[in-house]
């Protein structure tokens, strides 16, 4: 049983209680004070630019050219805050339900309280960053609604809001940059975690441009750095995101929670090809209008168009008669991809389902006509002015869609499919977002807190700033008090040498295999095991195979993998192959997490449990628990448990009928 | 921010070049019409009474003066940010856009700006140097300005230069009109085609009024 | 779905690091789908490198959903290749036909040194940023977000000036290698909100003198960044930071 630190006391008050009562660092003792930043996204961004505030002298350090790359700039929807603005009942208490109901109760009720009573003061700060938020005619704040709520909480600037918020946090780091509090390390990627005397005391980072292996030292390490869907090879992440940072640090002590939780999302643009790098998302709020179908023929080639309305398969509307193509997120994924498996899968490479806004058009074009007093209006008439309905609501997304696939989705149906979004799972941290590892932190997406098994949308932008505005700067202290004897850290010391040149053996490996595949060529092979076995469905037998399978993989990768290029040079290749070969270890972890949970929870379907109708079924008397795997080396972990208690609420079988 | 610190920023230069192109292009107006009044075909007495009033008034001689700073200025300046901004790409491009993202005059001002400075030395030696070097010795212009002209444009090559010179004034305008505006920071929806539509007409209208003198006397259209 | 397969000559500019001259290399792309990426295709080509023991081509790229504003190829004299308001990663193999000849090069300036091959240096846009490109608040220091209500449509022009995505396409394209418009931007979206009066004169003169110090060149209002710009930044931009310029000048 480890130690989640949680404060005693009114679940209400903990979080007051705790920023009233924790350990402080006075000023001058800050400023001789060194924190190490590992990826500059919400929260790298946001954690650097407030610690540096406070007097801290913090380093960042990402892979890509600049810290306004990092991939939360991606997110599109929006950011959740219990701002209770449209006077819609919400609050903190109900911002905290719907995120713990939403992840299938398997998130820590005090870490969610928290986030829920901070939600607010992110908008506040972001408003006074100059974030330009979407506003209402009177000039104050706009809200939509988004999935798995009641209340209208969400803050949006258009379909860019991640992106927006990013900068913001970009630009408060900048301005400490200015004012040389923050010491940026761009192109760099930190290749090991430096734990001396058990405590984490700094990194390994290799400059991606030159080559060169660098020692940071700090009095503390904060891994800021994203989330692991690439370990699929396809997923909505950019090319860069990767494990690495998060897995030397697993594997310098810090235990990894809850690897196998992973978001797949029902609307993405499906693969078009063997050639395809990435998928791209499709705002889930298309699902209102649009009807999800399949031909009822499987391997029909014919054009959508063509196919009559008798023999179209709405199999959403089929099986979930109640909730139709609103079903959740993880329903609608299972159920394209069952019928895709069958055969019934639809374009070139007969894995996507088509999403359908024919009959929507339709609808708004006889609204229209009656609105306007177009009586007897012929089926023309009505198609153009439905098209200029959905045209406004969704014109953006259905341009996006134009560009990538060539198709126009007013004439012929969308064709989509679920990808891999976001993973739940990540470094496991106590209530001060501290790993197993003392002074090693682990913040936003990298860390595994706060959604449980299942992500709301618009709350992984809420969770990364709130641990770097919010949560940090206080915790951190509790930490720091103690280390203000702890001088300057030298990295001539003993465990730096060593880490260095660890880190130097395992590139000189990938350059001098010389052997006969690409990086990525392993890459997508171990996506496609990950996928077929380990994603939207799983189940023992596949489980098993795919621990064998990644096994094999992974041998052949450090035998045969070939590396162009050599060490001391801007090499994007060997790069790649260093992620790579954190994947292969990180997707047998995942295998073995999905093989001990013994249910159905979230995004983790294991299709031996399952309701008779198909629902997924959680086994709380066995599994209410963060499974928190501490790395034994050689490939062998050992399961730890957090027991999940519930004060406040009381966990329910979701039902969705 | 010191005045030497903004004026020598890139946008200080710029608003230089446009303050001054500005007073030129005001300057054009006054050049246009009072040349415009040959075609009284009064054989030239309305257009040596202005000549004659614009090269004594004091006022006149002052604005003369402060013109030759700005068109001093505006070359300097011109020449310079030209060499300047060519110096920022060392390396070019193998293959350029054309003109599928600019138009091809406003990225040649220096070009056609080069070719306006050799048409002005010309301009100048044949109408200026003279009545000047003649006013400062004898007090009086002692040449009857619009015979010059007259004489001048008998000349078939002379004729020719004049109207390659119209012609990149004309791009040079189209271009440096609207810009001017932008230079200054006018750039609205509501003001953007006024501004647009007036450059065009302006430029279009000050070089064909200077485009027909030569062609008028040549062709002898104006006794 | 059109799904065609086309060949393409490509000519692609290769620099093994800063110091190297560069020179353009040609390949063959062959069997491309039409429904690939132009940096799908780049991995293909790649990955055919690869096998054969040459060496790959570097270029920058990462979300490859045109937001990040990492990927930055100049393809046949067109920052971000032909089609409008598209970065590199957006653009499809469907704007090029078969046989024809593509020729690729890094963004082009002084000021953005290329690195290897297709990569280029872009922090001098970070060191713009850090001159003023920020409102000076600490965190903890906000009142209530609705305590400050701002008119629509200047948040609507803000945001227009927010969406810069930092890609460069604007210095690649201009012939001067001008960073106006990407200044601008960021200038304009603290001009037009209330949060950023306060620092809106110091903001305006050092980012300016910070872009005239990496080496960008002068503002010619070609007007081949707004044709270029992935995200489509508006000229009156640069106006306006004409403008702002100017009234820091004469009132500070």
């Amino acid at each position: 049983m480890i130690n989640n630190r949680v404060p005693s006391g009114e679940l209400a008050q903990k979080w007051s209680t705790y920023k009233s009562t924790c350990k402080l660092v006075n000023p001058a003792n800050k400023r001789s004070i060194d924190i190490i930043v590992v990826g500059t996204g919400l929260a790298g961004a946001s954690a650097a630019a407030t610690l540096a505030e406070l007097g801290y002298s913090v380093k960042t350090f990402c892979f890509q050219d600049s810290g306004r790359r990092a991939h939360s700039i991606a997110a599109q929807g929006g950011i959740n805050a219990a701002k209770n603005y449209q006077n819609d009942g919400d609050s903190v208490y109900r911002l905290f339900y719907d995120t713990i109901k939403g992840g299938d109760y398997r998130a820590r009720e005090a870490n969610v309280h928290r986030l829920a009573e901070v939600s607010g003061n992110i908008i506040d700060q972001c408003v006074a960053q100059g974030v330009p938020f979407a506003r209402e005619y009177g000039g104050l704040l706009s809200n939509r609604s988004f999935g798995g709520t009641q209340v209208q909480r969400t803050f949006y600037a258009a379909g860019q809001t991640g992106q927006q918020l990013l900068l913001g946090a970009y630009s408060a780091q900048m301005r400490q940059v200015a004012l040389g509090k923050i010491i940026e390390h761009n192109r760099h990627e930190m290749l090991d975690v430096v734990v001396i005397d058990g405590k984490a005391r700094g990194i390994i980072a290799r400059n991606l441009v030159t080559g060169q292996i660098e020692r940071h030292g700090a009095h503390a390490v904060l891994l800021c750095t994203g989330g692991y869907g690439n370990v699929f090879f396809l997923s909505t992440n950019a090319m860069g995101s990767n494990v690495t940072a998060a897995w030397k640090a697993h594997k310098k002590g810090a235990f990894f929670g809850n690897p196998c939780f992973t978001q797949i999302h029902p609307t993405c643009i499906p693969v078009s090809g063997d050639h395809q790098s990435k998928l791209t998302l499709m705002s889930e709020s298309l699902r209102n209008d649009g009807r999800i179908w399949v031909p009822k023929k499987q391997g029909d080639n014919r054009k959508a168009v063509d196919i009559p309305e008798e023999e179209r398969d709405y199999y959403l509307e089929r099986r979930y008669p109640a909730f139709g193509n609103l079903v959740p997120r993880d329903v609608a994924s299972r159920a394209a991809k069952e019928r895709c498996d069958a055969g019934y899968g639809v374009g070139n490479s007969k894995m996507a389902v088509y999403l359908d806004f024919a009959a929507a058009i339709i609808r708004y074009g006889k609204t229209e006509c009656t609105k306007t007093g177009i009586a007897n209006a012929d089926q023309a008439t009505i198609i153009k002015l439905g098209k200029e309905v959905v045209k406004e609501k969704y014109g953006n997304l259905f341009d996006m869609y134009e560009k990538i696939t060539g198709e126009n989705p007013y004439e012929m149906p969308m064709r989509i499919y679920p990808a891999v979004h976001y993973t739940m799972g990540g470094l496991w941290v106590d209530y001060e977002l501290m790993t197993t590892v003392p002074g090693l932190y682990a913040l936003g997406e990298a860390n595994f807190s706060d959604h449980g098994a299942n992500r709301l949308g618009a709350s992984a932008l809420m969770q990364g700033l709130a641990d770097g505005y919010f949560v940090i700067p206080y915790t951190i202290g509790n930490y720091l008090a103690d280390e203000i004897r702890t001088p300057k850290i030298d990295t001539n010391q003993r465990e730096f040498v060593e880490a260095e040149k660890a880190v130097t053996d395992r590139i000189n490996h990938f350059i001098n295999v010389k052997g006969k595949h690409s990086v990525d060529y392993f890459h997508k092979q171990l996506g496609k095991i990950m996928w077929d076995k380990c994603g939207m469905a799983r189940n023992e037998k596949g489980l098993k195979e795919a621990i064998q399978e990644i096994r094999a993989l992974r041998d052949e990768f450090w035998r045969d993998v070939k590396v162009p290029g050599g060490a001391n040079e801007l090499n994007p290749e060997l790069d790649k192959a260093g992620r790579v070969a954190d994947f292969l270890e990180l997707g047998e972890l995942m295998c073995i997490d999905a093989l001990n949970r013994n249910e159905s929870c979230g995004g983790h379907f294991r299709e031996e449990f399952q309701t008779e109708d198909g629902e997924a079924m959680r086994m709380d008397e066995n599994y209410m628990y963060v499974a928190a795997w501490e790395n034994k080396g050689n490939n062998e972990w050992n399961l730890n448990k957090e027991d999940l208690i519930y004060d406040v609420i009381h966990p329910s079988q979701r039902n969705y009928k | 921010m010191t005045w030497k610190e903004y004026f020598t920023s890139s946008i200080g230069k710029k608003f230089v070049m446009a303050l001054t192109g500005i007073s030129l292009i005001l300057f054009l107006i006054v050049h246009s019409t009072v040349n415009g009044m040959i075609f009284f075909n009064d054989n030239g007495e309305t257009f040596n009474f202005y000549a004659h009033f614009l090269s004594h008034n004091w006022l006149m001689r002052l604005a003369e003066l402060g013109l030759f700073v700005g068109l001093i200025l505006h070359i300097i300046q011109g020449l310079m940010l030209w060499a300047q901004n060519n110096a920022k790409r060392p390396v070019k491009y193998a293959v350029n856009p054309g003109n599928a993202t600019s138009a091809w005059y406003s990225r040649s001002m220096g070009l056609l700006g080069s070719l306006l400075l050799i048409f002005l030395v010309v301009h100048l030696s044949h109408f200026w140097w003279g009545t000047k070097v003649s006013l400062y010795a004898s007090g009086h212009e002692g040449h009857n300005l619009y015979e010059e002209m007259k004489n001048a444009f008998q000349i078939p090559w002379v004729v020719v230069v004049y109207l390659l010179g119209v012609i990149a004034l004309c791009w040079h305008l189209i271009h440096g009109f609207s810009s001017a505006f932008q230079t200054l920071g006018i750039n609205s929806p509501k003001y953007n085609p006024i501004i647009k539509t007036l450059g065009i007409a302006y430029s279009l209208i000050v070089c064909l009024a200077f485009a027909m003198m030569p062609l008028a006397f040549y062709f002898g259209w104006i006794s | 779905m059109e799904h065609k397969e086309i060949n393409l000559n490509l000519k692609v500019w290769r620099q093994k690091n800063a110091q190297d001259s560069g020179h353009f290399e040609t390949y063959k792309a062959e069997n491309i789908s039409t429904e690939m990426s132009f940096l799908e295709m780049f991995d293909v080509l790649n990955e055919k490198l690869i096998n054969e023991g040459q060496d790959p081509i570097a270029f920058d790229h990462d979300c490859r959903e045109g937001i990040c504003g990492m990927c930055s190829m100049h393809i046949n004299g067109r920052a971000h290749g032909p089609w409008e308001g598209t970065t590199t990663c957006q653009l499809h193999m469907r704007a090029f036909t078969d046989g024809q000849t593509v020729t690729v090069e890094p963004w082009r300036a002084k000021a953005f040194p290329v690195l290897k091959d297709l990569v280029v240096d872009r922090s001098a846009f970070d060191r713009i940023q850090q001159a003023g490109g920020y409102v000076s608040v600490n965190t903890g220091n906000a009142q209530d977000g609705n305590a400050l209500p701002i008119d629509k449509a200047m948040a609507d022009a803000s945001f227009d000036a927010a969406m810069c995505i930092g890609c460069g396409a604007c210095v690649a394209a201009c012939k001067n290698s001008s960073a106006m418009l990407f200044t601008s931007a960021k200038v304009s979206q603290y001009a037009l909100l209330p949060q950023g009066q306060a620092e809106r004169k110091t903001r305006v003169l050092n980012m300016v003198a910070q872009m005239d110090k990496e080496g960008f060149g002068a503002c010619t209002n070609t007007g081949a960044c707004e044709a270029e710009c992935p995200k489509q930044i508006s000229l009156s931009n640069i106006a306006r930071l004409n403008r702002e310029y100017l009234n820091a000048q004469m009132s500070l």
